[in-house]
């Protein structure tokens, strides 16, 4: 069974790559454009990953994970931050949420991949 | 009238009084009774019988200087101010009871120097009681027609009756407890109703007499100027009459101040300093509207009676001969108002005084050493309860020997001139240290036994002897002395005469021997603490110079003994905490010596206060050099601890700054870091979109669909234009803010601008279900570069589309022209500004943590140069609130019509 796989980011160039490679590596893809869609997602799917972006609008992705973690059902879900911020302190918070990577932008595409594939 | 009738309605009226002053008392808080009103009514104790009925007689039969009484306080009242200020200030301060205790403490706290002054008091305010007396008793024979008689037995006079009723009246609310300092509230209100009463009622028989008997003013005018002493009766009198017209002016002058009656009610009856500011013009209105028809009464008696016998009841005579019985009742009860108002207040500061001044510290120490508080205290209330009633009987005594053969306004004067001998005393002793204590009692004494032999002397033998003889020639008929023409001086009135002989002696007196004796410390002293109030009250305890050694339980014994145990211990308490010293404090100092002779000071007047204090203490003597020395001292720890407080003042206000500015750049410098977050990330996300597009066109060439291989191409396209302009955004605010640009001024109208933007605007903004909508119409031409107007109108609107109501937006452009200027504004109905950001939205960093998207859209520098390009326009660009709560920016430009080219 393939898996499943949730990206989370507000720009749709980015995404439309990820969603290019996934797909191709056989991943089934979801997508959410804030931390609102992307809850809503991933109650629904329960995915096995999830790529979260961290500047979004609304909810932004460090306050989706901490939904994510207060969800029992979602205890699964490996998690991989995206993003531009790449000081110490902002890896830090994301880690101690509970993130299992923090990939800073611009990324390879092969390294996301290859990272995710590794967690699974 | 019936006197039975007469002495009910009397007795009613007493009952009236009563009534009020017990309300006064029982609501002693209430706003009714604390008001400047009522302070400046309780002033008019000033009126008394003398004014009502004398002012008439004296109007009647010596023409207008009459007025002088009134003119001297009129006069006086801008200075009586200041120096009343002062002098309620330190009685305050001290728990002055009375003249005669302010008078001594300034002299360091003089105990026969308070007795003669005390002694003085009596002196001048004994007879005018029985002036008092003698015009109700006056009042009431006229009254109940009975003829005036001093044969009859005192029990059958009943004007002795009505000296009890008062003596119990002021016994009654004016000895409640032994604090001579307590507010008499009860006693003012009545007083102040009685000055309400006493002038309505004379302004009532003055207009009676002068508009209902006569035809008005002119008409009694014109009727008097018939008479032979018409001349007399309206002019001041030449030369010789202005000179006593300004010694009788100065003799009110100082009677205003000095007066035991008119100090109880200004000083020590005083609950607030401010209420002066009332008195100052209250006062004088009172006193003007009193003397308002005394003349047209005066006058108009002479006509209607032909002589002047009786001329100080026309008041009272006029109306009853008319047949106008209420009327004159009206009078009677006024008169009967001014009587009862100074009875009152004389005694009761009177008999302070002789509790304080001379029973208490000449013999009645030593027993409250031994006796309880409980006993004390009633010892002390029975000793003032004696003397009310003893001052009232000799008042008494005095008028039915002496005071019915004498006029009301001569037994007036007399006092006025006694009382005066206090003024050098009291008056150069507030401003020059010198004056010392002894010279008080030896110039006041002499100055009291000259005006005995020029003025009481004369009048005494007369009234005993019938016999002008020692006046008209003098003793032993050497003319010199003569008693009122004393050195030949022959033109002035007997007052006049008496108050210049006796205050030019009482004076030189008090110079000579201030300047030759030293005085002791104590003196000098409370003369420093007197001259420099200002200073020295707010030295508080500390102002009192004492060396010595003293235990507190020895004061603290002492101040039981007045206090009771719960006082005591209160106000030592208070005293410690004052001065953060511990509460088992075992050695007294200087501090709490003056704070318990202060304490002591209320009940049994200061000069007992501090031979109590001394009895218990071992005092050193201090050098006077040494006083001045720490008087010195304690000024300038004053100053310096001012001047240390302005400096610490300063310091924080300066810290306070300095945490401003450090908070504001920590701002900085926070928005700094999320700029550079911000424009990493908006660098970084096209570049991001970049590198993976590339990347798998390059990975997946081959296999990759042609729609998406197109898709990412454009998707490249699209990222690096982004990029592209991000940079040439900041490179753009760095070149407007480093002033590198060059404008493209061109003469055109912005009315189009702003339509051309608007358009552009127009697709984003139906997308977001957005109105925008142009207010104005007409052309307005001026010189701007249209591209950056363009840029910032752009950039105002994208923020109002960013920022309007998500659901109905509405954006509104107005402009026009005003004062030379062009005024453009753009408003959104979203939620405005938030007050703390206000401040930095034109700052090239600043972007809203409250914009309705968490992830800021714009690059943070959009507003920061539509600023620059506005202000190198010269325009300015601000940020207001709108009425609907949402935000407008409006900017405005120069419109220079020099610079109109026909281009």
């Amino acid at each position: 069974m393939s898996k499943k796989i949730v990206i989370v980011d507000d720009e749709p160039n980015i995404v439309m790559s990820l969603e290019y490679a996934f797909k191709k590596k056989g991943f089934q893809v979801f997508i959410a454009r804030d931390g609102e869609e992307a809850f809503n997602t991933i109650s629904r799917e329960v995915p096995d990953a999830i790529i979260l972006d961290i500047m979004m609008p609304k909810v932004d992705g460090l306050e989706t994970l901490e939904r994510i973690k207060r969800d029992p059902a979602l205890v699964q879900c490996k998690v991989v931050f995206v993003s531009a911020k790449n000081k110490e302190s902002d890896i830090k918070a994301g880690m101690d949420l509970g993130a299992d990577k923090y990939l800073i932008k611009p990324f390879s595409v092969k390294k996301v991949i290859s990272e995710v594939e590794e967690l699974l | 009238m019936n006197s039975a009738v007469l002495i009910l309605i009397i007795l009613g009226y007493l009952g009236l009084i009563f009534y009020i002053a017990f309300l006064a008392e029982k609501q002693r808080n209430s706003r009714w009774v604390n008001n400047p009103y009522i302070y400046s009514l309780s002033l008019a104790v000033y009126c008394t019988a003398w004014t009502y009925y004398g002012s008439v007689g004296k109007a009647a039969t010596t023409g207008v200087d009459f007025l002088t009484i009134y003119l001297g306080p009129v006069i006086a009242l801008p200075l009586w101010v200041i120096i009343v200020r002062k002098v309620i200030r330190i009685s305050k301060s001290h728990n002055v009871s009375s003249i005669a205790d302010f008078i001594s403490l300034r002299y360091g706290k003089n105990r026969s120097l308070g007795a003669v002054v005390a002694i003085v008091c009596l002196l001048a305010t004994i007879p005018y009681i029985s002036l008092q007396l003698k015009a109700i008793s006056d009042t009431f024979h006229i009254m109940t027609d009975a003829p005036i008689s001093s044969g009859k037995g005192v029990l059958d006079d009943s004007t002795f009756y009505i000296a009890l009723v008062l003596a119990v009246f002021a016994t009654f609310f004016g000895t409640q407890t032994s604090d001579a300092t307590e507010k008499h509230k009860g006693i003012i209100a009545s007083i102040a109703f009685e000055s309400i009463l006493k002038l309505v009622f004379f302004l009532i028989i003055g207009i009676y007499v002068t508009y209902f008997m006569f035809d008005g003013p002119s008409d009694i005018y014109n009727q008097i100027s018939t008479h032979d002493n018409f001349e007399k009766l309206t002019t001041i009198g030449g030369i010789e009459g202005a000179f006593n017209w300004s010694f009788m002016i100065a003799l009110s002058f100082i009677a205003i101040f000095l007066l035991p009656r008119q100090f109880q009610v200004t000083v020590i009856q005083n609950t607030r300093v401010k209420h002066l500011k009332k008195a100052i013009w209250l006062f004088p209105l009172y006193l003007l509207l009193f003397n308002l028809f005394v003349i047209y009464i005066a006058w108009g008696g002479n006509i209607i009676n032909g002589d002047t016998a009786q001329a100080e009841y026309y008041s009272i005579l006029l109306p009853l001969n008319n047949g106008n019985i209420w009327l004159a009742l009206l009078v009677f009860l006024g008169g009967f108002s001014a009587v009862i108002s100074m009875v009152v207040v004389s005694t009761l500061a009177l008999s302070t005084m002789v509790s304080n001044n001379l029973i208490i510290p000449y013999g009645f120490l030593g027993r409250f050493i031994q006796g309880q508080t409980d006993s004390n205290t009633q010892s002390i209330k029975n000793i003032r309860r004696v003397s009310i009633f003893i001052i009232i009987a000799l008042a008494y005594l005095f008028y039915i020997s002496f005071s019915v053969q004498m006029p009301l306004i001569s037994i007036g004067l007399m006092a006025f001139v006694i009382v005066a001998q206090l003024a050098p005393s009291f008056f150069i002793g507030l401003y020059w240290n010198r004056g010392s204590a002894k010279a008080s009692i030896i110039g006041i004494i002499i100055g009291v036994l000259i005006t005995i032999y020029t003025f009481i002397l004369p009048f005494t033998i007369e009234a005993i002897t019938g016999s002008t003889s020692f006046t008209d020639n003098g003793p032993w008929g050497i003319e010199l002395l003569r008693p009122q023409a004393l050195f030949g001086l022959d033109f002035m009135s007997p007052t006049a005469n008496a108050l210049l002989w006796s205050m030019t002696f009482n004076l030189i007196a008090y110079l000579i021997f201030s300047l030759t004796s030293k005085g002791n410390y104590r003196e000098r002293n409370f003369a420093e603490i007197f001259i420099d109030s200002k200073n020295f009250t707010n030295l508080q305890d500390n102002a009192l110079v004492w060396k010595g050694e003293a235990y507190v339980e020895d004061i603290r014994n002492v101040l039981r003994k007045f206090l009771g145990e719960a006082r005591t211990e209160r106000a030592l308490n208070l005293f410690f905490r004052k001065y953060d010293l511990p509460q088992d404090t075992q050695m007294a100092d200087a501090r709490l010596i003056n704070f318990s002779e202060k304490l002591l000071a209320a009940n049994i007047g200061g000069a007992s206060a501090q031979i109590l204090i001394s009895n218990v203490v071992k005092e050193e003597e201090i050098s006077l050099v040494e006083v001045l020395k720490i008087l010195e001292e304690s000024k300038k720890t004053i100053d310096s601890n001012k001047l240390l407080k302005d400096k610490s003042n300063e310091l924080t206000s300066l810290a306070n700054k300095l945490q401003e500015a450090n908070e504001e750049l920590r701002i900085k410098d926070k928005q700094k870091d999320e700029f550079l977050d911000t424009v990493a990330h908006e660098l970084k996300t096209p570049l991001t979109g970049i590198r993976a597009s590339t990347e798998l066109l390059i990975d997946d060439l081959d296999e990759m669909p042609d729609e998406i291989r197109s898709q990412f191409l454009k998707n490249i396209l699209q990222d690096s234009d982004r990029l592209a302009r991000l940079i040439n955004n900041i490179l753009d605010f760095e070149k407007l803010s480093t002033g590198r640009t060059d404008l493209d001024l061109k003469y055109q109208n912005i009315s189009k601008t702003i339509r051309n933007t608007c358009a552009s605007a127009q697709s984003i903004a139906s997308q977001k279900n957005c109105e925008i909508v142009i207010k104005n119409k007409s052309s307005i031409y001026l010189n701007y570069d249209e591209d950056r107007i363009t840029q910032v109108l752009t950039n105002l609107l994208s923020n109002a589309l960013k920022f309007a109501n998500e659901a109905a937006g509405r954006i509104e452009i107005s402009y026009g022209r005003q004062k030379g200027q062009l005024f453009v504004s753009v408003s959104d109905n979203g939620t405005g500004v938030p007050n703390e950001d206000v401040k930095y939205i034109f700052d090239k960093f600043f972007q809203s943590n409250h914009q309705n998207r968490i992830k800021p859209s714009g690059s943070g520098f959009g507003l920061a140069i539509s600023k620059q390009i506005i202000e190198v326009h010269k325009g300015e660009i601000w940020y207001l609130k709108n009425e609907e709560g949402g935000a407008t920016f409006t900017f405005s430009l120069p419109i220079e019509k020099e610079k109109k080219e026909d281009e």
